[in-house]
C-alpha cells in the first residue's frame, strides 16, 4: 500500500524529516506516536502533498506509484485522504455542498459521472447516523462555528463519504472529551475494512483503545526510532516519550 | 448538480475563447453616421418616430451635456474617450418599425439569442423552467419581447421603451426623467440626448406580476455605443422581479456603454431589480472590453414602498456604478446586494447610494468584492440621512477578497447624518484565500480552480442568494469562469 523510504522533508529551510523509513500493508493500521516537534504533522502534510512542505530526500510509493510526483488533489483522488488536526473553517459553503463537490470531484477525477443531488443526499444520510451529525449541522458552513468535537466527526464524516484508501488521522483525538473521542473513534473503526489503511497519528494512548493499530512507531527526531505492536503504545503512555527525545537530541 | 463542477467544465470548453460571449453576429445593419451632434440626436429620434416633446427633452439633454465635463473622481482610469468617433445608433435591417412577431426576425438573429441561451418562443420557455418573459435588445433596437399577452391580461405593461412613447406617452412624459433628470450627470445627459431603447414596465395597483420579466441587452456592431434606458413604475402594492443581462463580442477597441434606468415604486410597491452584468472585460492584456459608465436610481415615493438592487458584475474593462435609493416614503426601504469580480486589468468603482427622506426609512448595503490578477475594486457608497429622517436606519457592510499579490480593494464610504435620531452602521473587511482553505479543498480532491470557485461562491453567498432562483445558478458559474485563470 504504502512505502516511505528514507524520507527527508524541510519546511523554511528547516529540516523536519530526517530519513525516515515505514512500510504500511493492505488492510494494516498503523499508529504514529511521538513527542511534540518530532516531525508528526509534518509527515502527515508531506503525504497529502501541502506546498510548502519540501522533500529533499528519500521516495514514497503507493500502490505502485510515486505519490510525490502528484498534485494534492490527484493523491485526494487517488484514495489519500488526510483528517486535519485543525480542520478549517469556509465561509458561506455549506458542509452538505463542500461534501458533495468534494465527492463528486474525485468521481469526476476518476471517470465516473458525478451523483445526483437527492441520490447523495440519501447517501449522506446513511453515513451521518453513526456520527452523530445533525441535518442542521450539514447546512451550516464548513467548521465554521463547530464545536471541537463537530469539527471532528465532520473530518470523519468527509472520511467516510470519500471512502479513502488511505487515511491519515492527525492527532484526531486532540480537543475531544470522552463522549466525543468514543463517537470518533468507534466511527473511524467502523470505516476499516481489509482493503484500507490508517495512519494514526496520535500523542496519546486513549484514541488506540478504539482504533486498535497493527504497528505503532516512535517518531523522534524526523524519523522513526522504534516499531512494535499494539503494546508499544501501552508502554509509552506509562513511560513517556523521554529517553526518545534524547535519543533525538 | 455541483455548480463548482460545471463551472470548471465550462471553463475547460472556452478555455480557447475564455469569453464565451465574444462572437460577432454577421448581419444587415442600419448604422447613423459616426459621431454626436444635434443632427444625430435629431436622426435617432426620427428613426423612432417620436413625439415633439421627446425631441425637444432630448435635445436640452445634448445642450446640457456640451456644458459639462467627464468626472475624473472615480477610481479609474482610461484614455480620453473620443465621442466623435463612435456610433450612436445601429439597428438590425428588418423594416423601420421594429417586427412585430418573431416571424419577421432575420433568423441569424434569432440564432444569436440561441446561442447566447436566451429564450425568445414562448413555447421553448414553457417548455423549460424558466418562466420568464425576454425583452431582447440588440445594439440599439429591442429586436423581440415575449409574454406581453400574458403579461397584458393582468394589465401588466412590458415592452420596449420606443414602443411605450408611442403607445402609453402619458406615462412616459410622467415618470421619464423624474428620477434621474436629464442633467444628473455628464453619462446620463448623454444617455438622454441619445437614448435607443430599452425596456418600459407598469405594473398597475395591487397586481402582483405573475413571472420574472428580464431584459437582455447585446453590444454586436463595432464602435457603437450602447445607451439603454429602462423604467419600471410599480403602482401602490404592486410587485416586480426584474433582470437584466449583458453580454458584447470580444473586440479590440473599447466600448461605450452608458445606460440610465429609472425605478418608481408608490405606496406598499416591491420592485426588486437584479443584474448579471457579463459585457465583455478585455483580454489578459487590458486590451478592449467595453466601458460602463451606468446611472441606476430608485425612488422609493409610497410609504412601505421597498426597492432592491442585487447587482453581480463580472464584465467590463471599466465599471462605474452607484445603484441607488432616494427613500422618500415613510418606513420605505432600499436594499443594495453587491458582487464584483475583477480579473486581470479590469477595474471597477461601484458601490450605492442610500438617501434617507422619510421617517422610518431603513437601508442595507452588502457588498462583496473580489480583486484578481492586476485589477482595483472600488467600493463608493452614500449613505445620507436628511433632517425628516427620523428613526431612520442603516447598515452596511463591505467585504473584500484579494486573490494574488497585484491586485487591489479600496473601500470609500461617506457617511452624511443630519438627524439625530438616525443610526448608521459600517463594517468592513479585507481579507485573501487562506493557503489553508485552498489545501483543504484539494486534499479533498477540488482542483485548484475549483477551489476558488467554491471559496468565493461562499464568500458572495449572502447576495448570491438574493437572485431569483434560476439566475442564482447562472451567476455561481459565472463566478468560476471570471476567476479562470486567476491561481497558479
Amino acid at each position: 500500500m504504502l512505502e516511505v523510504k528514507n524520507l527527508s522533508a524541510s519546511v523554511d529551510g528547516k529540516e523536519i524529516l530526517n530519513g525516515l523509513d515505514l512500510a504500511m500493508g493492505t488492510g494494516e493500521v498503523h499508529a504514529i506516536m511521538g513527542p511534540n516537534g518530532s516531525g508528526k504533522s509534518t509527515l502527515a502534510y508531506v503525504l497529502a502533498g501541502r506546498d510548502g512542505y519540501e522533500v529533499t530526500g528519500g521516495s514514497v510509493t503507493y500502490m505502485g506509484s510515486d505519490l510525490l510526483a502528484m498534485n494534492a488533489e490527484t493523491r485526494a483522488a487517488e484514495g489519500v485522504f488526510l483528517a486535519f488536526q485543525y480542520p478549517v473553517e469556509i465561509p458561506g459553503v455549506s458542509s452538505m455542498n463542500f461534501l458533495k463537490t468534494a465527492f463528486n470531484s474525485v468521481r469526476v477525477a476518476k471517470g465516473d459521472e458525478p451523483m445526483d443531488a437527492m441520490d447523495f443526499l440519501k447517501f449522506v444520510r446513511e453515513k451521518t447516523k453513526t456520527l452523530d451529525i445533525s441535518d442542521d449541522m450539514l447546512k451550516r458552513a464548513v467548521n465554521v462555528g463547530f464545536s471541537g468535537g463537530e469539527k471532528k466527526r465532520n473530518e470523519v464524516l468527509q472520511m467516510a463519504v470519500l471512502n479513502p484508501a488511505l487515511a491519515i488521522l492527525d492527532e484526531t483525538d486532540s480537543g475531544l472529551d470522552v463522549d466525543a473521542l468514543r463517537i470518533v473513534g468507534e466511527g473511524v473503526t467502523g470505516l476499516r475494512t481489509p482493503n484500507n489503511s490508517m495512519l494514526v497519528i496520535t500523542h496519546y494512548q486513549r484514541l488506540l483503545d478504539y482504533i486498535v493499530p497493527d504497528h505503532v512507531h516512535v517518531l523522534a527526531g524526523g524519523r522513526i526510532v522504534k516499531s512494535g505492536g499494539k503494546e508499544l503504545a501501552l508502554e509509552l503512555e506509562e513511560n513517556g516519550y523521554a529517553e526518545y527525545s534524547a535519543e533525538a537530541a | 448538480m455541483p455548480a463548482v463542477i460545471e463551472t470548471v467544465e465550462q471553463v475547460a470548453s472556452v478555455a480557447e475563447q475564455k469569453y464565451k460571449y465574444g462572437f460577432v453576429t454577421d448581419i444587415d445593419t442600419d448604422t447613423a453616421p459616426k459621431g454626436l451632434s444635434e443632427d444625430i440626436v435629431r436622426f435617432i429620434s426620427a428613426k423612432k418616430d417620436e413625439p415633439e416633446w421627446l425631441l425637444e427633452w432630448r435635445l436640452k439633454a445634448y445642450r446640457h451635456w456640451l456644458t459639462m465635463t467627464e468626472p475624473n473622481w472615480a477610481m479609474v482610469g482610461y484614455p480620453a474617450i473620443d465621442y466623435q468617433d463612435a456610433y450612436y445608433y445601429s439597428a438590425p435591417k428588418s423594416g423601420d418599425d421594429g417586427p412585430d412577431s418573431l416571424e419577421d426576425v432575420d433568423p441569424e438573429l434569432l440564432r444569436t439569442y440561441e446561442k447566447l441561451g436566451i429564450p425568445l418562443y414562448e413555447q421553448e420557455v414553457l417548455a423549460g423552467v424558466k418562466n420568464v418573459a425576454v425583452d431582447a435588445v440588440f445594439d440599439s433596437v429591442s429586436v423581440a419581447t415575449t409574454f406581453k399577452s400574458t403579461l397584458a391580461e393582468h394589465g401588466v405593461i412590458f415592452c420596449p421603451i420606443s414602443e411605450a412613447v408611442r403607445e402609453h406617452p402619458e406615462l412616459v412624459q410622467k415618470y421619464m426623467g423624474s428620477v434621474v433628470p436629464y442633467s444628473d450627470n455628464y453619462f446620463a445627459t448623454l444617455n438622454s440626448a441619445v437614448f435607443t431603447d430599452g425596456s418600459f414596465v407598469f405594473i398597475p395597483k395591487g397586481v402582483r406580476c405573475p413571472m420574472e420579466l428580464s431584459t437582455y441587452f447585446r453590444i454586436n456592431a463595432a464602435n457603437t455605443g450602447q445607451f439603454e434606458r429602462t423604467l419600471i413604475i410599480a403602482e401602490d402594492g404592486a410587485y416586480v422581479s426584474y433582470l437584466e443581462g449583458c453580454t458584447a463580442p470580444m473586440r479590440d477597441e473599447n466600448q461605450l456603454h452608458a445606460a440610465v434606468v429609472e425605478l418608481v415604486a408608490m405606496d406598499d410597491a416591491e420592485i426588486k431589480y437584479s443584474t448579471v452584468q457579463n459585457w465583455y472585460p478585455g483580454d489578459e492584456n487590458g486590451v478592449g472590453g467595453i466601458y460602463n459608465f451606468v446611472t441606476k436610481r430608485g425612488a422609493c415615493r409610497g410609504r412601505d414602498s421597498k426597492i432592491s438592487w442585487t447587482q453581480v458584475e463580472t464584465g467590463s474593462a471599466i465599471t462605474w456604478k452607484y445603484p441607488s435609493c432616494i427613500l422618500q416614503g415613510d418606513n420605505s426601504v432600499g436594499e443594495f446586494y453587491s458582487v464584483a469580480i475583477t480579473n486581470n486589468y479590469q477595474q471597477a468603482d461601484t458601490g450605492t447610494k442610500m438617501i434617507h427622506l422619510g421617517k422610518n426609512t431603513s437601508s442595507r448595503i452588502i457588498s462583496k468584492g473580489i480583486s484578481a490578477g492586476k485589477s482595483q475594486a472600488t467600493y463608493r457608497g452614500l449613505v445620507k440621512m436628511m433632517p425628516g429622517a427620523q428613526g431612520a436606519r442603516n447598515h452596511t457592510q463591505c467585504d473584500s477578497l484579494l486573490i494574488g499579490k497585484e491586485c487591489g480593494a479600496h473601500t470609500v464610504p461617506y457617511i452624511e447624518s443630519r438627524n439625530p435620531s438616525a443610526k448608521v452602521e459600517h463594517e468592513a473587511t479585507t481579507s485573501k484565500i487562506a493557503e489553508d482553505q485552498m489545501f483543504y479543498c484539494r486534499q479533498r480532491g477540488l482542483s485548484e480552480e475549483e477551489a476558488v470557485a467554491l471559496i468565493v461562491n461562499g464568500f458572495c453567498r449572502e447576495v448570491l442568494q438574493e437572485l431569483p432562483m434560476e439566475f442564482a445558478v447562472e451567476a455561481q458559474k459565472l463566478v468560476g469562469i471570471s476567476l479562470e485563470g486567476s491561481v497558479g
